[in-house]
């Protein structure tokens, strides 16, 4: 079991993130928080430090992740303020307009360097620091869109797919360091942004349900982890529809 | 789109557009069609939190705490934060809502909307009397921090303002210390009307907290016939008792209202033939103040029509008379809920130019919703509420008619002055047309 007594999260204002952050302060852990938006990363600082015992040490920094340049004072202030890294979740990210991605190549490569090249930029600082210091988890957030592309998002779908293969070796890499690396991939999620959707389908799964598997995983250093389980049964059929089928299908 | 809806399941009405507030310094975009309306978690009873055009401004988002001062007991949180939520961080640190509705999924923005009260109404007031403060952000984007001593109007327009005033982002709220989670309850069956007004005025006197559930459908000699609770919060105990939440619900919409005049009849004597505890016993705070919330859903119990809440108050020197008569109409159509609900209120002015309580009797009962019939019978009660001079909660209505409003809330026109132009609901039309 990995203790998550002092995690770094990136992109904590997101939904499933601000779930994470407050399950975690009310499991007594120390947190450092990174958000791109300041107004929104104060507002969820001041909400944990008031869940928070006075034990807890509850900080953080608003930085732009696609300044690759930060990542390692980030990591460093985290470190400092926490006194260690038992675990670290990254769960920032777009998610990008298809539409538009195919008109604009300068777009896709933006959203790429958002949702796949900051975050092994940020991986590649913090497996050596917690490969050094022989423990600690990662946990990523990301997609079942990055198991098969498909028509309706493949940009946003690269970039995920990216991330699950880099972590596939990182997580091999660091097994020999009793470093867990953890790839979370969450099925249709019911945040704010998504409320005027028609949400009754039994798909949909509310942010703190996500944040909760998200949690377990980290502790039980899971591999791949799918939330909720059933979408492994989903994307085991997705994945295994020969490509001559699946190029016709409107998916 | 899936278009809210309030908890009586009626009326249904979509706005033109919903919105997600995530960020309370955000503001509401200039895109979204006017006006607005803020709906919170859906638990007053009519068109309040409910409008035909413009946007619907999604407030659960906004759940976030600002500060506690866990010395003082004083609160800032976001408006979308609920009363259960609130509870979960405060009582385990010795605190406590000084005035809570009957749900605690209420949210706070809604608390002062409403400016709801509770069973300590006669000692504390309501829910308006414990704001500090509180922020509204107005739809020309300017920001007002209102405050109970500012004296401009802002904060007594926006407590029972029913949303009407502007959005409101945060609430600052001063809570009462506890010394557990435990209620120290007295029950005791009063055999009718004239019953319950000696028992109740005794209770009153020596109880923060002071509640009747009546058998509404009972006649003659036993009319008015109930059971009155009477607690305070419980003092340290050398041991507590351990308390588990269970977790019920109502699975399906059944296709007509299960309420009907035999399931009514039964539940009703049944529920008076409880026994009681006139010497005291603890109860958890929980099933002691929201009894219902234990079902999660119990709304679906009326089927898919819905159902009206009725909540009335009565002035004092004609409650006696205008409660039996209310009663008398009620039970000769065999019509009423599961538990209609008497208390009394205490004498401390509400502090909202559209507050609800006031001095008097309030009488609160459900009526599954039988199209005509049902508004037939509510017309008549109509008639016996306004001949005593008493009023409807706006927070439990779908259908007063507007003149009972105008009479009810003499101060509606010069509350009409706070009204934020880019602020409407189905409500507010239809009251002040």
């Amino acid at each position: 079991m990995n203790s998550l007594k002092r995690v770094i999260l990136f992109g904590a204002t997101s939904a499933i993130a601000e779930q994470t952050a407050r399950q975690l302060v009310a499991q007594g852990a120390s947190l450092y928080c990174v958000g791109r938006n300041n107004d929104k990363l104060m507002a969820l600082i001041d909400d944990l430090k008031v869940r928070a015992s006075d034990q807890q040490q509850i900080d953080g920094c608003a930085a732009d992740l696609t300044d690759s340049d930060q990542h390692a004072r980030l990591i460093d202030a985290g470190e400092r303020v926490l006194g260690g890294i038992d675990g670290v979740l990254i769960a920032h990210g777009t998610l990008p307009d298809q539409q538009a991605c195919q008109s604009d190549a300068d777009l896709t490569r933006q959203e790429i360097e958002t949702n796949a090249l900051s975050v092994i930029n940020l991986l590649t600082l913090l497996a050596n620091q917690l490969e050094q210091q022989q423990h600690g988890v990662i946990a990523v957030i990301s997609s079942v869109a990055g198991d098969r592309g498909r028509q309706s998002n493949y940009v946003y779908g690269a970039a995920k797919g990216m991330v699950t293969l880099f972590l596939q070796g990182l997580r091999n890499r660091l097994a020999k360091s009793n470093v867990d690396v953890v790839t979370i991939k969450p099925g249709f999620v019911d945040t704010p942004m998504t409320a005027e959707l028609d949400k009754g389908g039994p798909l949909w799964a509310k942010p703190e349900q996500i944040a909760k598997g998200i949690i377990k995983a980290m502790q039980k250093g899971k591999g791949e982890v799918y939330l909720p389980w059933f979408w492994w049964g989903i994307m085991l059929i997705i994945r295994h529809i020969p490509e001559a089928i699946f190029k016709r299908m409107s998916l | 789109m899936i278009a809210p809806r309030s908890w009586n399941r009626l009326p249904r009405v979509a706005p033109d557009a919903v919105h997600a507030l995530t960020q309370r310094s955000a503001g509401v975009p200039d895109s979204l069609p006017r006006p607005l309306l803020a709906h919170g978690n859906g638990r007053s009873y009519g068109d309040v939190c409910l409008t035909e055009q413009g946007t619907l401004l999604l407030t659960r988002g906004l759940d976030r705490f600002i500060e506690f001062d866990p010395q003082q007991g004083v609160l800032r949180c976001e408006a979308g934060v609920t009363l259960a939520e609130l509870l979960a961080l405060v009582v385990p640190q010795g605190w406590f809502l000084p005035s809570t509705p009957g749900t605690r999924l209420a949210t706070v923005g809604g608390a002062v909307a409403n400016d709801v009260h509770g069973k300590n109404h006669h000692a504390v007031g309501s829910f308006g009397h414990h704001v500090r403060a509180l922020e509204l952000w107005r739809s020309d984007g300017s920001v007002i921090e209102c405050r109970p001593e500012d004296g401009n109007g802002w904060f007594s327009a926006t407590i029972g303002g029913l949303g009407l005033t502007g959005l409101i982002r945060w609430v600052e709220l001063q809570l009462i210390p506890i010394q557990n989670p435990w209620m120290w309850i007295e029950s005791q069956r009063f055999a009718n009307l004239e019953e319950f007004w000696a028992i109740n005025r005794r209770a009153e006197a020596q109880w923060p907290y002071t509640v009747a559930w009546i058998d509404c459908l009972a006649k003659g000699k036993a009319q008015g016939r109930g059971i009155l609770l009477a607690g305070q919060h419980a003092s340290a105990q050398a041991e507590l008792p351990a308390f588990k939440e269970g977790g019920k619900r109502i699975p399906v919409d059944p296709p007509f209202s299960l309420v009907n005049g035999l399931s009514l009849r039964a539940f009703n004597t049944l529920y008076y033939r409880q026994p009681v505890k006139p010497q005291g016993a603890l109860t958890h705070y929980v099933p002691y103040f929201y009894p219902l919330d234990a079902i999660q859903d119990w709304n679906r119990i009326y089927g898919r029509r819905g159902f009206y809440q009725y909540q009335c108050v009565i002035p004092p020197r004609e409650a006696e008379a205008a409660t039996a008569a209310l009663l008398d109409t009620i039970a000769k159509r065999g019509e009423g809920s599961f538990l209609a609900v008497l208390k009394t209120f205490g004498g401390k002015p509400s502090l909202g130019m559209l507050s609800f309580p006031r001095p008097g009797t309030t009488l609160a009962l459900d009526f599954p919703n039988r199209g005509d019939k049902t508004l037939r019978l509510l017309a008549d009660l109509d008639a016996i509420v306004r001949e005593a001079g008493g009023t409807l909660y706006p927070g439990k209505d779908a259908r007063m008619p507007a003149s009972l409003f105008q009479s009810g809330y003499p101060e509606w026109e010069a509350f009409s002055n706070y009204v934020d132009p880019g602020f409407s609901s189905r409500f507010w039309k239809r009251v002040t047309s």
